[in-house]
């Protein structure tokens, strides 16, 4: 039988910092990995989610309704099941399975972004769709063209597009069910840092489990610190 | 002064929401100081200037817009009661105003404009970091960026403070002073007074009156008008 020391896990606390702050550099590639994947994973979802938000809010067609109301759901899609979907898809004898991207950090990168997509594309949809309603007749008036209409309200929805990402990013960020599967957590190739929290904690290190979790906090933490830098600094200096 | 319509309403109707806000509308409005849309609210007002903007089509009848010396169409322009302000600087709103109408956007063009409406000084902060009053020229500087040959205003003044409605008169007054055809609603009685070549009186979706201003002021020809006039609601 496994022994859980739980006290020990928060009386050594400052134990487990020293542990991730000691420039370990297994830790370091963990961290690395994490980044590379979500950040990855939030740039094509964020191209394509922006891409399809914006056309849904801007159009009408029928059965626009049933697409809208599918996106929103797809926002709360679990991600054990995307990861088994795409688990499927990947493998040896799945449609995708020749690309042999199963258990490689690229199959993490599609999980997350599936993920994030729907979230992206459905904030973004309301987010225009409102603000176009906001605009359209002031457009009208001002015979602003309709290729300009789009890049208009993209541009004026700047900094709320920039929290819609933070949150997709977040979410990635966060996500371990998917790319448990699709990643396989293999140490030294596929383990990020929410795959070795589960790991560390069901192998009972709960202090570096407790590390790690602090990292991945610190860096969501620090993205997001950047980005509303970013916006200060835009407000400021607009023009 | 040639008398020619610049915009002619005939037999004009719209409905909206299974209500006739505007019925058999008949008027022909000419180049000279400006013409003001006088009544109470829910009157017709926007409706009336958005139909001649072209910005809904009318139901039955026609609304007609002149054209220039050239046989080109008249150019107007349009100023909602509470515009939009785009999310960047006062100055990048004028731009954005040029580039929609199709013309350079110069920096001695957009000074002009931001000039003319005395916000030269303010040309760089937000659009919506701006004060009401301040907002409403920035507005006035768009729709004049459209170089209009007639200025469409929906209520310019309505929720400012005296000083500032002052402000946005005055720029008014120097447009029409430069040949531009104003067409305004209000429901500000002083405002009417101060401004109006002629009045247009609307009542519920009705044209009641249309006449010089100093006639319609002194000598109205109905009883809606007088009551109106003497600060009695009309419906
Ligand atoms: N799209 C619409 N659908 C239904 N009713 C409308 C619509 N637009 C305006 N109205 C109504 O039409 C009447 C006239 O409106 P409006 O032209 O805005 O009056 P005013 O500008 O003189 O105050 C009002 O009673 C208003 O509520
Ligand atoms: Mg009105």
């Amino acid at each position: 039988m496994r022994t859980v020391n739980l006290r020990g896990g928060f009386v050594d606390g400052a134990g487990a910092l020293d542990l991730v702050f000691s420039g370990n550099a297994q830790l370091y590639a963990i961290v690395r990995l994490s980044l590379f994947v979500t950040l990855c994973a939030t740039a094509i979802a964020g191209l394509v989610g922006l891409a399809l938000g914006a056309a849904i809010g801007l159009t009408r067609f029928p059965g626009r309704g049933a697409v809208v109301v599918t996106l929103n759901g797809f926002m709360g899609l679990p991600p054990v099941v995307v990861g088994l979907l795409i688990f499927l898809a990947l493998s040896r004898s799945g449609p995708l399975g020749n690309f042999g991207l199963l258990f490689t950090p690229a199959a993490m990168i599609i999980a997350q972004a599936v993920l994030i997509t729907p979230i992206i594309a459905a904030l973004t949809r309301q987010l225009i769709e409102d603000l176009w309603v906001e605009y359209a007749e002031e457009f009208a008036a001002m015979g602003v063209q309709p290729w300009s209409r789009v890049t208009t309200l993209l541009w004026d929805a700047r900094f709320s597009l920039v929290t819609i990402l933070l949150a997709g990013f977040g979410r990635a960020a966060a996500e371990v069910g998917a790319v448990m599967i699709v990643g396989g957590n293999i140490d030294g190739f596929t383990r990020v840092m929410t795959t070795s929290i589960a790991l560390e904690t069901s192998k009972g290190d709960l202090p570096l489990a407790l590390g790690l979790g602090l990292v991945l906090i610190c860096v969501i933490m620090a993205v997001n610190v950047g980005a509303w830098s970013l916006r200060q600094w835009a407000e400021r200096h607009a023009g | 002064m040639p008398v020619l319509p610049c915009l002619s309403f005939a037999s004009a109707t719209y409905a909206a929401g299974g209500r006739t806000l505007l019925a058999d509308i008949s008027l022909d409005i000419t180049p000279g100081s400006p013409t003001v849309l006088l009544g109470p609210n829910g009157a017709g007002k926007t409706t009336l200037l958005k139909l001649a903007m072209g910005l809904i089509a009318p139901a039955a009848g026609t609304v007609r817009l002149g054209s220039r010396v050239d046989g080109k169409p008249l150019r107007t322009a349009f100023m909602f009661q509470k515009p939009v302000m785009l999310r960047r600087t006062a100055a990048a709103n004028v731009a954005f105003a040029l580039a929609a109408a199709g013309r350079e956007q110069t920096p001695a063009m957009i000074r002009d404009l931001l000039d003319q409406v005395g916000l030269i000084t303010q040309a760089n902060r937000l659009a919506r970091k701006l004060s009401g009053g301040e907002q409403q020229r920035l507005a006035l500087a768009r729709a004049l960026a459209r170089n209009p040959d007639i200025l469409f205003l929906d209520e310019p003044t309505a929720s400012l403070d005296p000083a500032a409605t002052k402000a946005v008169e005055d720029i008014i007054a120097g447009t029409a002073a430069r040949g531009v055809k104003v067409v305004m609603a209000t429901h500000d009685l002083g405002e009417a007074r101060r401004l109006a070549g002629d009045v247009v009186f609307l009542a519920a979706g009705r044209l009641v009156e249309f006449a010089p201003a100093p006639a319609f002021f002194n000598q109205p020809a109905t009883e809606a008008a007088r009551r109106f006039l003497a600060g009695d609601l009309v419906l």
